[in-house]
């Protein structure tokens, strides 16, 4: 294929992308972001899978097996079990400006300086040659397709990896530097970041199903005939001991390298624009990993089938099965695939490392010689924008140097992992630091740099030696020929992997010495006073940095003309002003207030990283150093105040959920009150009509005193009965009163039910008598005795008889019955009358309830005997309901307990 | 004034007894209704000049009644006056509202009461 075509590609996808970044930016300032979603984190966390992924996975698999997997489950682990160490990086670096993990380690050891400066070295020695490794991935495969040979000796001029590697720093330069703040989120980036992501997975699942149902017959064809070859079979079984091993390891540098990696870090950490995405990214991250494997081993698999002999390279097999197989525009896109894979981790390793060369390496070194500051009048954004793109050109170049040095000697993998291995050594300073007080910045310098130290001699120099640029002696007989120090058996041990190997003397060594001067040093304060924010960070909610701890004041016009000179007047004016407001803190003096020094900082720290800005700061600050005891104390009383503040919290809770309840009381008083209104207005009501006729007929007679002598009488006993009748009614309601308010109690005695039936029949024989009816009554247990207040029940009993004679036609039966059954008496009168409405059978227990529908009043009734009777079986713990009988009639039923006393 | 037709509804017999003789005592011709459905079937069979009404009954209320009589074309020119222990201000100004002449309460005296119903049928 023509090389121009192949370049003209990735020229076009080039722009394609940067089309994209920049559209991407462009709705970010319209602050409707459609990046702003967990899909987009999640794919633009997929960067993870590089080059290495994509064409290297195929490469180990074919020559290893299956322990390439170890590398996608150590991050799959990460981000499904334990992305609270995540979410509490995140919530750390953004309360505190932090924008890499130089920065991180820096400042959570008391924003020591030389802290970061060791991990920025060190970080940019793990990751130059992982990003050469791109470089070359790169390279072979467009010599692979263009048909060229890679030849290391021609002139650089003619060389594809320069040229392509060219355009990319463009790009980098430009979406890269776009603003001071390093704290700033690189949206357009990110965009442009998670579409790489869909193409190499796009592109990668085509090369899958192209050879797996293009070529072979799809899997069972393809697995036969690897199963007739008894190296592959050999391979995809845990063959030796040290497997296991091998595989622990790789799992644990994968998971740190999620975790630690530059690149990942600026991703998952930096640009994370809501913490809420993680959720989405739990799931969707480890989908794509498991999504992008699926066709790794049947590639290798066809691979080894189609070139026994070795014929091709392994690392190059998705690429080289489509093309030799004639299919031009695939393997055209399978290109393009691999080619975002690699410029994807370039682009984001490029930017952070870039980050951490400007913050921690050249802007320190720029402050600290006093020319800068003598020209701080002139504009420092400009500055710290050429120093990040001097920064971007250097990691480039570097990368660009090792590529043509040593890359060439060895496979993607083994690269990846020497990085990989580089920046696990972060994990002792970092975990150790986030979860554990006592982690010093000694002990992680001590820790940090035995495990650099380790690092090198055990996979970093052998990989020299082994390109030639060392003496090659080293590998054979160890450093200075002494045979313990043999880079892949340290001290004698042999049985490991050379990976593997280093990795366990590095964290050994590294998590040994950091614990070890942990304990037995001293701390300083401002380390003292981080190990507190960092480690309480998310069980104190929202311990915000105390600005008040550190007794700084400054010059205030100085203050602001240092921010001025990074981020702009304008910026550094409307910023002050706001943090100003928001914690009311006066802007017209000439002395800064603490907390905006502290603000100051924050600020600047973003832009050029915590130790730059403390340095530029601490000039213009006359910062009081504390004395530990004081900022213990000052933590004490940060802690006080905590408490005390979640005790009022709970406090006002309580005090809400009290005035619910008083409020609720209240509503219920005030129905209550209603009701009671409403009653009384009845009860006067009632008490009115029989007044009214006694008021009248009284009159009538008085003014005429020549009314005949039968009608006189016909009117005064009416009075007398209307007066019976209101005074019968106000008994009523006086006793209804008491039984509502209490006030009644229960005269308890023991009597036989028989005796309390003769009682009741006694009662009502006159209106018996009157009405020619029939009593039929009813008793299984006469003797039975029963506990109860006599009086109030045969005044239940007289009232539901008198109810049920008034509803009873001319010479009718009231069937009486009373029966025991278990430790209950149950009476029933019965009469046959014309019965209840089923929509009143409960209504008629209410006070003055009077049946619809009735055309003539019963002027016996007060209205109340039955309220008065449900209440009084209430007392007593029993119920009373009515229902209408089957032929007729009217039944009322009560139920009382036998026994008082268990109640 | 002697001769007019009133027509007495209450569903209280007592009541409805002092008021039939206190009517008659001073010359009108008196017609009782024990409750809503007799006085609506009275009203419109006697069409008496004045109605004196209760509001609590059993069956229809008074309310009803007034309501019935006030919209009838042939009935409206009745007077009707509520005599009722619905004492609130609101009921009083509920009756008014339907073309009452008047709203007496409950206990009532029958001196200023048959004042009342004197003037009204002047």
């Amino acid at each position: 294929m023509s090389s121009w075509i192949i370049a003209g590609t990735a020229l076009g996808y080039l722009l394609l992308l940067s089309l994209l970044a920049w559209s991407a930016e462009s709705v970010r300032k319209k602050r409707k972001s459609w990046i702003n979603n967990g899909y987009v984190y999640a794919l633009s966390m997929a960067v993870y899978c590089t080059a290495w992924t994509y064409y290297g996975s195929v490469g180990r698999a074919a020559t290893s097996g299956l322990d390439f997997l170890t590398i996608y489950i150590g991050p799959t682990i990460l981000c499904a079990l334990f992305w609270p160490v995540l979410l509490k990086i995140i919530r750390i670096c953004r309360t505190q400006g932090i924008t890499s993990i130089a920065d991180l380690v820096s400042t959570r050891y008391g924003k020591n300086f030389s802290l970061a400066v060791l991990v920025t070295i060190f970080c940019v020695m793990g990751v130059i040659p992982y990003i050469a490794l791109q470089l070359k991935a790169i390279a072979t495969s467009f010599d692979l397709l263009a048909g060229t040979t890679g030849n290391t000796n021609q002139s650089i001029w003619k060389d594809s990896t320069f040229y392509g590697t060219l355009l990319l720093t463009i790009f980098i330069l430009f979406f890269g530097t776009r603003s001071v703040d390093a704290a700033e989120k690189h949206e357009g980036l990110i965009a442009a970041i998670a579409f790489e992501s869909v193409i190499k997975l796009v592109a990668f699942l085509a090369a899958g199903l192209f050879i797996t149902y293009g070529v072979f017959n799809g899997f069972s064809d393809l697995f036969q005939q690897a199963n007739a070859q008894p190296r592959l079979q050999q391979l995809f079984t845990f063959q030796e001991n040290n497997a296991y091993t091998s595989w622990f390891s790789m799992l644990t540098l994968s998971f740190f390298a999620m975790l630690f990696l530059p690149r990942q870090f600026q991703v998952n950490v930096v640009e994370n624009l809501d913490e809420n995405h993680l959720k989405t990214a739990g799931w969707v991250f480890p989908l794509y990993l498991f999504v992008i494997n699926l066709f790794v081993v049947p590639i290798a698999l066809a691979g080894s089938v189609l070139y026994p002999g070795a014929t091709a390279n392994p690392d190059l097999y998705v690429l080289n099965i489509p093309l030799d197989q004639g299919r031009h525009l695939l393997s055209l896109l399978i290109f393009i695939g691999g080619f975002s894979a690699a410029t994807g981790m370039i682009i984001v390793e490029t930017i952070a490392l870039t980050t951490m060369i400007s913050n921690h390496l050249a802007l320190p070194l720029l402050f600290s010689t006093n020319r800068l500051h003598q020209e701080s009048r002139r504009n420092l954004s400009a500055v710290v924008l050429w120093v990040r793109r001097g920064s971007i050109l250097l990691v480039i170049g570097l990368s660009l140097l090792y590529d043509k040095l040593v890359a060439e000697q060895y496979s993607l993998v083994s690269i990846g992992l020497v990085s990989f291995a580089a920046v696990a050594q972060l994990a002792p300073a970092v975990l150790g630091g986030l979860y554990w007080k006592g982690a010093s910045k000694n002990g992680a310098l001590a820790g940090l740099a035995a495990g650099f130290i380790c690092w090198m001699f055990t996979l970093l120099l052998p990989s020299l030696a082994g390109a030639g640029l060392l003496d090659n002696s080293i590998l054979e007989n160890g450093y200075f020929g002494i045979s313990w120090l043999r880079p892949d058996a340290l001290f004698g041990l042999t049985s490991l992997d050379p990976v593997s190997h280093s990795l366990f003397w590095s964290l050994l060594l590294n998590s040994g010495l950091f614990v070890l001067v942990s304990i037995n040093g001293q701390k300083g304060t401002r380390e003292t006073f981080q190990a507190e924010l960092f480690v309480d960070f998310l069980t104190k909610e929202k311990f915000e940095v105390e600005p008040a701890a550190w007794k700084n004041t400054a010059n205030l016009p100085a203050l602001r003309l240092l921010l001025q000179n990074f981020i702009g007047s304008e910026r550094a004016v409307s910023l002050f002003q706001k943090y100003a407001s928001r914690h009311q803190i006066p802007l017209n003096t000439t002395t800064a207030d603490p907390r905006l020094v502290q603000f100051t900082e924050k600020i600047l720290a973003g832009v050029i990283g915590s130790a730059s800005a403390h340095i530029l700061v601490s000039r213009v600050a006359k910062a009081e150093e504390l004395s530990m005891e004081e900022v213990l104390n000052l933590l004490r009383e940060s802690q006080q105040m905590m408490e005390l503040n979640k005790e009022l919290r709970r406090k006002s809770a309580e005090l809400t959920r009290v005035t619910e309840q008083l409020s609720a009381l209240n509503r219920q008083l005030m129905a209550m009150d209603e009701m009671k209104d409403e009653f009384l207005y009845t009860v006067t009501h009632e008490l009115r009509t029989p007044l009214t006729s006694i008021r009248a007929l009284t009159e009538l007679v008085h003014d005429n005193p020549e009314m005949p002598e039968n009608q006189k009488t016909e009117f005064l006993a009416a009075v007398v009965r209307e007066t019976e009748r209101l005074s019968h009614l106000i008994t009523q309601v006086l006793s209804l009163e008491r039984f509502e308010s209490g006030k009644q109690p229960l005269e308890l005695q023991t009597i036989q039910t028989k005796e309390l039936l003769d009682e009741a029949l006694s009662d009502i024989q006159p209106l018996v008598q009157q009405k020619k009816l029939r009593i039929q009554t009813q008793l299984t247990h006469p003797f039975q005795l029963i506990e109860l207040d006599p009086i109030l029940v045969r005044q239940v009993l007289y009232n539901l008889l008198t109810n049920a004679i008034r509803f009873s036609p001319e010479s009718g039966t009231i069937l009486f019955a009373a029966e025991v059954s278990g430790n209950h008496l149950e009476i029933s009168v019965s009469d046959q009358g014309k019965g209840i409405p089923e929509a009143a059978l409960e209504l008629i227990f209410d006070k003055f309830y009077q049946a619809p529908n009735q055309t003539l009043k019963k002027p016996e009734g007060s209205g109340l005997g039955l309220a008065i009777s449900k209440k009084i079986i209430e007392l007593h713990t029993g119920n009373i309901r009515a229902e209408n009988r089957e032929d007729g009639g009217a039944r009322f039923i009560f139920i009382l307990p036998l026994s008082q006393i268990n109640l | 004034m002697p001769g007019k037709k009133i027509l007495v509804v209450d569903d209280d017999p007592y009541i409805l007894m002092s008021l039939e003789f206190l009517m008659q005592k001073n010359g009108y011709s008196v017609v009782v209704a024990r409750n809503g459905t007799e006085a609506l079937q009275l009203v419109q069979q006697e069409i008496p000049d004045l109605v004196v009404l209760d509001i609590m009954m059993p069956d229809i209320d008074g309310y009803a009644i007034c309501e019935f009589i006030k919209k009838q074309p042939a009935l409206n020119h009745i007077i009707v006056v509520f005599l009722s222990a619905k004492t609130r201000e609101s009921d009083q100004r509920k009756g008014l509202e339907l073309g009452a002449a008047a709203f007496v309460f409950k206990p009532f005296s029958t001196r200023s009461l048959i004042k009342e119903i004197n003037q009204l049928l002047r």
